[in-house]
């Protein structure tokens, strides 16, 4: 039988940079009663695979490594005494914040908390997400998955290589893997446009001549055992393979990088009403989810292109936490922040209007790109802001503050949407 | 010397391997891949089928029946995911009714019990989410669905519990009879017994010409299939068949005996009985008959894609028994194409003791009951959690995220015999790799349990066998071979 519940305030799951910034916050809150669980041997996430450096440029004004950054601050929590504990993986949570979890030391446990951060990442999109025919022969692997083989493990996974998909992660593969004496023969993007950060394309495609195929898709894929090749097509606008332009690439390795998606399974048994577009947790302002006491942050709420971004907004998810956990209740008048045309995925999804609302960062991504067009906010009908942005691309996601006296416009305001217009809104 | 050598590790062979492990005498199954269930008994729509769809009189018919009707026991007793969720044949049309009440005739005279036809209504009040368009359909209770892949597991467990030796990555290349001993060559050398069982799927024609003067044909036909996240409910809860055509049962989609959705299977002939491939054609085939069934359809939450390829006769039958034109004692069981899952616990009872009256065998002095399949930790209660972890702490690591699977559980897929020796393997025997992320997070560490346990390097560690590795060497064997090139 479980005949222990091992009671504490704040429990936050996931020991990556969320999760960590998280703790950090809540126990300067002043919650001492404070548990992070995490399901690895060590803290850090993922960014304990990411080795290349271009982390903490807004944080610390400063270009650190995936690991450095993540020292920093699990050097921080050790600093304050938080109880980290490693080798944990949470197996269920409920809406009334029971959690149990599992680890070899422990077996079974169960934790019921005041407040929960969900702080669990993402995971990659897969190949059979796509559906892409062919054989299933070895050779073919998240760029994630890649990453981990190289840098954690010290193994190679190919000598020659395509990558489909241009998300972050599969830019920096084709910069390491070439480094490591692989040939990177191709970068393929289905859409017209690339989704990851444009100091990406040029820093690990461009120096190193790969060719990044936009509007072309894998189409098939060959080799029995392990792979021998794939064939790549150009697709037409409604991304459907135009025949007669297939090319062939002789490659052994084919890595994905087609997306990632938020975790959200814990949060799903819990109950936690989750957004179609984000696929992460529907937050008001102090990122709080559907239910009660239950928080969420970093890339299992949506998926961030900067840790920087992660960190700040965990911060808060962490804080607000602790005071949650200390009986602190917002009592002002929730509305909820709307897509609008051009934006896909607004977070937060709500703003409650009090006293305490000091301000907001709205993020999302445009839903293809823009070239000098206006970010506008709008309460109601009325503008609070219509900023000219030169270029705005759904590989970039953006960051619109909102300050105290626009808030105060916000007032009496059924909404607030975000869109993206082509003239200056006034 | 052999008694009995069975060539092919598949659910007929291991059924007729766990059948033979009851009688004295030395058995060894031969298998061309690294692992038993490598062929059709992996890649296919895992349906205990009722048993009229076959035509009266024929071998499917008598096999199909007689299989279905052993199949809720076995899967018990074994421990083999099973779940007798019944199905349904959508008729869209008068055609099609009196199609419906053909095979509801057939049914009948292979003694299928419960079978009858049913309104739209019915039809609709059973299954909500079927297209409003089915005018009738035949009700089939009985109809069952099977994990095959752990069928075909459990039932090499249970031989190799009692003796019967598994020689993977066993081609055979020749058969020939000499002095009344049967010689089948293979890359271990030169295996003599007295008696063959050629079980060898797509390939078993070829071996079955090496040995007899009666030419038979196998067409490969590959299906393809979608299979939907678990975490999506299957819009219907039973099997949902359409009026069979003259290339097979039509397209289905049901609930697998683990819950997922699976749609398909296409049907095609192709040369190469091995060519799993999937195609954009037979995928795209697929979907738009599956919305005949269920208008909705979407592979949004699609994990994977997959091709089976089964043996089909080019004389639509089983062929099962001695096999004809060869010297004595040589047996088979060919053309076991749908629905050879159902039928195999009764062609491997059947045929089993067939070659060991023929032989004369007699009955071993103490058969081992199976140990069935562990139960997963995802299906059991907090309670038995908690307990399972204070017996093996390695329930409490957790490898795999989508489908909740331990290391404990690992480990014991790869010590268990006829044990797990790849990523594959071990996604077969434990689910882990199959869910969302299909092994992207948890690959790594399986690939670790599996060097620690084989006390091999990762580098020798493959996908499922063969020239199938994962990785091509270390950082420094991938740079020192580039700067050589320069």
């Amino acid at each position: 039988m479980i005949d222990t519940v091992v009671s504490v305030n704040v429990l936050v799951i996931g020991a990556g940079p969320a999760g960590l910034a998280a703790a950090i916050a809540a126990k300067k809150a002043g919650e001492n009663s404070l548990i992070v669980l995490e399901r690895e041997d060590q803290p850090g996430g993922i960014l304990r695979q990411c080795i290349h450096n271009g982390f903490g440029l807004h944080r610390f004004k400063e270009e650190l490594t995936g690991p450095e950054y993540a020292q920093r601050d699990i050097d921080a929590a050790r600093e304050l005494d938080i109880d980290i504990r490693t080798g944990v993986t949470v197996l269920s949570v409920s809406h009334d914040r029971r959690v149990t979890a599992v680890s070899r030391e422990n077996g079974l446990q169960v934790f019921q908390a005041k407040a929960i951060v969900l702080a669990m990442g993402c995971r990659e999109r897969p190949r059979g997400a796509l559906a892409i025919p062919g054989t299933r022969c070895a050779g073919i692997y998240s760029a994630g998955t890649a990453q981990k083989f190289v840098n954690l493990e010290g193994y190679m996974p190919g000598r020659r290589v395509v990558i489909l998909g241009s998300g972050d992660i599969g830019l920096i593969m084709a910069r390491r893997m070439t480094l490591q004496g692989a040939k990177v023969l191709a970068c393929v993007e289905l859409m017209p446009y690339s989704s990851g950060l444009n100091r990406n394309i040029v820093q690990c495609l461009q120096d190193y001549g790969i060719p990044l195929y936009l509007s072309h898709t894998v189409i098939d894929i060959h080799g029995r055992d392990r792979l021998t090749g794939v064939t790549v097509a150009k697709v037409d606008e409604n991304r459907r393979p135009i025949p007669g332009t297939e090319m062939e690439f002789d490659c052994d390795t084919l890595l994905l990088s087609v997306g990632l998606i938020p975790e959200n399974e814990l949060s799903a048994g819990a109950g936690v009403e989750l957004s179609r577009v984000t696929g992460g947790a529907v937050v008001s302002d102090t990122l709080e989810t559907s239910i009660p006491g239950v928080f969420a942050c970093g890339n299992v709420l949506h998926v961030h292109d900067l840790v920087d971004h992660v960190s700040n907004e965990s911060f808060r998810a962490g804080e607000m936490a602790a005071r949650y956990a200390q009986g602190e209740r917002r009592t002002g008048r929730e509305i909820p922040v709307r897509d609008g045309r051009g934006v896909r995925g607004v977070v937060p999804q709500k703003l409650v209007l009090d006293s305490e609302n000091k301000g907001v960062d709205l993020m999302f991504r445009p839903d293809r790109v823009y070239r000098d067009h206006y970010l506008t906010v709008r309460a109601d009908g009325k503008v609070l802001s219509s900023v000219r942005k030169m270029i705005l691309t759904p590989g970039e996601m953006v960051v619109q503050p909102l300050n105290e006296q626009q808030l105060a416009i916000c007032r009496d305001a059924q909404e607030i949407t975000v869109s993206i217009t082509e003239e200056k809104a006034v | 010397m052999y008694d009995v050598l069975i060539i092919g590790g598949g659910v007929i062979g291991c059924a007729v391997a766990r059948k033979l492990s009851q009688y004295q005498g030395r058995f060894a199954v031969l298998e061309r891949a690294e692992d038993v269930a490598d062929g059709a008994s992996k890649a296919n729509s895992g349906i205990v089928h009722a048993g009229f769809d076959a035509k009266p009189g024929t071998k499917k018919a008598y096999y199909n029946v007689k299989g279905a009707k052993m199949y809720a026991q076995l899967a018990k007793e074994l421990g083999v995911p099973y779940a007798n969720i019944g199905a349904m044949v959508l008729g869209f049309s008068e055609e099609d009714r009196d199609i419906l009440k053909t095979l509801l005739r057939q049914g009948i005279e292979n003694g299928v019990d419960q079978l009858r036809i049913i309104e739209r209504e019915e039809i609709l009040e059973k299954e909500p989410n079927v297209n409003p368009q089915a005018v009738c359909a035949l009700d089939v209770p009985t109809s069952a669905v099977v994990s095959p892949y752990e069928m075909t597991l459990a039932l090499a467990y249970h031989a190799a519990q009692n003796g019967v030796e598994f020689l993977l990555n066993c081609p055979v290349t020749r058969i020939y009879e000499d002095h009344e001993t049967w010689h089948v060559e293979t890359p271990r050398g030169v295996l003599e017994s007295r008696a063959i069982v050629n079980c060898a799927g797509v390939g078993a024609a070829e071996l079955h010409n090496m040995i007899s003067d009666e030419h038979l044909e196998i067409i490969p036909r590959r299906g393809e299939y979608y299979l939907l996240d678990s975490t999506v409910k299957c819009p219907f809860s039973r099997t949902m068949f359409q009026v069979p055509g003259k290339m097979g049962k039509g397209v289905l989609i049901s609930p697998t005996a683990h819950g997922n959705a699976l749609l398909g299977p296409s049907a095609e002939d192709i040369s190469d009985g091995y060519d799993t491939a999937t195609t954009r054609k037979g995928l795209d085939f697929v979907m738009d008959k599956c919305r005949l069934t269920w208008p909705d359809a979407n592979v949004r939450s699609a994990i994977t894609t997959f091709a089976g390829v089964r043996a089909h006769p080019a004389t639509n039958d089983f062929l099962i028994g001695e096999t004809h034109g060869a010297p004595e004692n040589a047996f088979e069981a060919i053309g076991i194409e749908s629905p050879g899952l159902t039928a195999a616990p009764a062609i491997g009872a059947d045929l089993g003791e067939q070659v060991a009256e023929h032989l004369k065998l007699p009955d071993a002095k103490f058969v081992k009951a199976a140990v069935p399949l562990l139960k997963p930790f995802a299906a059991m209660t907090e309670e038995e959690r908690a307990d399972a972890c204070r017996r093996d702490p390695e329930y409490g690591r957790i490898v795999c995220r989508c489908e909740v699977i331990t290391e404990a559980e690992i480990r014991d897929a790869i010590r268990r015999p006829v044990g797990a020796r790849s990523i594959d393997g071990v996604k077969r025997r434990t689910r882990a790799g199959m869910g969302r992320c299909q092994g992207g997070f948890c690959s790594p560490r399986v690939m670790e349990i599996l060097c620690e346990e084989l006390h091999c390097s990762p580098l020798d560690i493959t996908k499922s066998g063969g020239n199938s590795h994962l990785l091509v060497g270390t950082l420094n064997d991938i740079a020192k071979e580039a700067q050589g090139h320069d």
